[in-house]
C-alpha cells in the first residue's frame, strides 16, 4: 500500500473527532494487519472503488463505541440500540470520505454507503493482495483502530471488462 | 419556514435538526435518500433543503438535477464528505446553492444556512 494514503486517514480520524465530538484523538503507530478477523466488537465498514479501491474499517470494543455514539449523538446509546448501527456507518463515512478527499486528486473514487457488524469474533473479508494497515487511535472514552485495505487500482483491472467484452 | 432534510443517516438528521431549532426552525421534513425525497417534496412545498451526496436509491446529486427541472427557485445546501473541487463544481452545476462538508460544526452549518437564506431573500 502506498504510505501516502495514511497520512490522511489520521489527519480524517483526528479532524472527524475534534469537530464532531470535541474529542482529541492520540494515534499509535500505524502496523501491518497480520491476524484475520476485525481487531473488535463493533465494525463500521467502507468500500472504495474507481481508480482506489479496497475497503476501511473502523473497529471499536463496544463500550468505547457505545461512548462514542452516546457523544456523537448527544443521547446515551448502548450497542442495542436501533440507531447505534447508523451512528457507527456515519463515522465510518466520514473518517472514509474525507481521507479520501485529501488522497484522491486526479484519481476518481467512490465511496460506499457503510455497513456496520456488531458482535464478538466477527471478519471482514478483505482481498488477498491488498495489505491491511492498523492505525491504533487512544481517546478518553477509550481504544480503537482504523483498518485501512486499499491500493490504487491495478493496471490489468481497467482492460479485463474490455477483454471481456470483447469475448462475448 | 419550511426545511426538508436529505440524508440516509438517521444520526445526521438529529444533529441538523438540532442545529436547526437552535436557528428557531421546527417544521422539518425528512427523507432517507432522493427517491424518498422526490415523493415528498411536493406536498412538502420545503423553503430550503439539506441534502446528502450518497445515499442509497437515488443519490444527492441526481436527486438535485431532477428537482431542479420542476423547481430553479429553492434554496439547497448540499451537505456531504465529498470535497474534491471537481466534485463541489459538478454540485453547484446541478443547482445546488450552497456546500457544507462533513464534519462540520452546529456553527458552520448555521452560518451557511443563514447565508443561504439571506441570499435568497436579497
Amino acid at each position: 500500500m502506498d504510505p501516502a494514503f495514511i497520512t490522511p486517514f489520521i489527519a480524517s480520524i483526528q479532524n472527524v473527532f475534534s469537530t464532531m465530538m470535541q474529542l482529541s484523538v492520540n494515534i499509535g503507530d500505524p502496523r501491518i494487519k497480520d491476524t484475520p478477523g476485525t481487531t473488535y466488537d463493533v465494525s463500521g465498514i467502507i468500500g472504495m472503488s474507481g481508480d482506489v479501491v479496497g475497503s476501511v474499517v473502523l473497529s471499536f470494543p463496544a463500550s468505547t463505541a457505545s461512548r462514542l455514539v452516546s457523544l456523537f449523538t448527544g443521547t446515551e446509546m448502548k450497542s442495542d440500540n436501533p440507531d447505534f448501527p447508523d451512528a457507527i456507518g456515519e463515522l465510518a463515512n466520514m473518517v472514509s470520505g474525507n481521507a479520501k478527499g485529501m488522497f484522491s486528486g486526479k484519481r476518481k473514487v467512490q465511496i460506499s454507503v457503510p455497513n456496520v457488524v456488531i458482535g464478538p469474533n466477527h471478519t471482514v473479508a478483505r482481498p488477498r493482495d491488498i495489505p491491511c494497515i492498523v492505525i491504533p487511535c487512544v481517546t478518553d472514552c477509550g481504544d480503537f483502530v482504523v483498518e485501512v485495505c486499499i491500493q490504487e487500482r491495478p493496471a490489468n483491472a481497467a482492460a479485463a471488462p474490455v477483454a471481456a467484452a470483447a469475448k462475448a | 419556514m419550511k426545511i426538508l432534510l436529505v440524508d440516509d443517516s438517521k444520526t445526521m438528521r438529529n444533529i441538523q435538526k438540532s442545529v436547526l431549532a437552535q436557528l428557531g426552525y421546527t417544521t422539518i421534513e425528512e427523507a432517507c435518500d432522493g427517491q424518498d425525497a422526490l415523493s415528498k417534496v411536493n406536498a412538502f412545498q420545503p423553503d430550503l433543503m439539506l441534502v446528502d451526496w450518497n445515499m442509497p436509491n437515488m443519490d444527492g446529486l441526481t436527486f438535485v438535477k431532477t428537482y431542479r427541472q420542476m423547481n430553479k427557485l429553492t434554496p439547497i445546501i448540499m451537505v456531504t464528505t465529498e470535497s474534491e473541487k471537481a466534485r463541489v463544481i459538478e454540485a453547484i452545476k446541478a443547482g445546488v446553492n450552497n456546500y457544507v462538508i462533513k464534519p462540520f460544526t452546529p456553527d458552520l452549518l448555521s452560518q451557511r444556512i443563514n447565508e443561504t437564506l439571506h441570499r435568497k431573500a436579497s
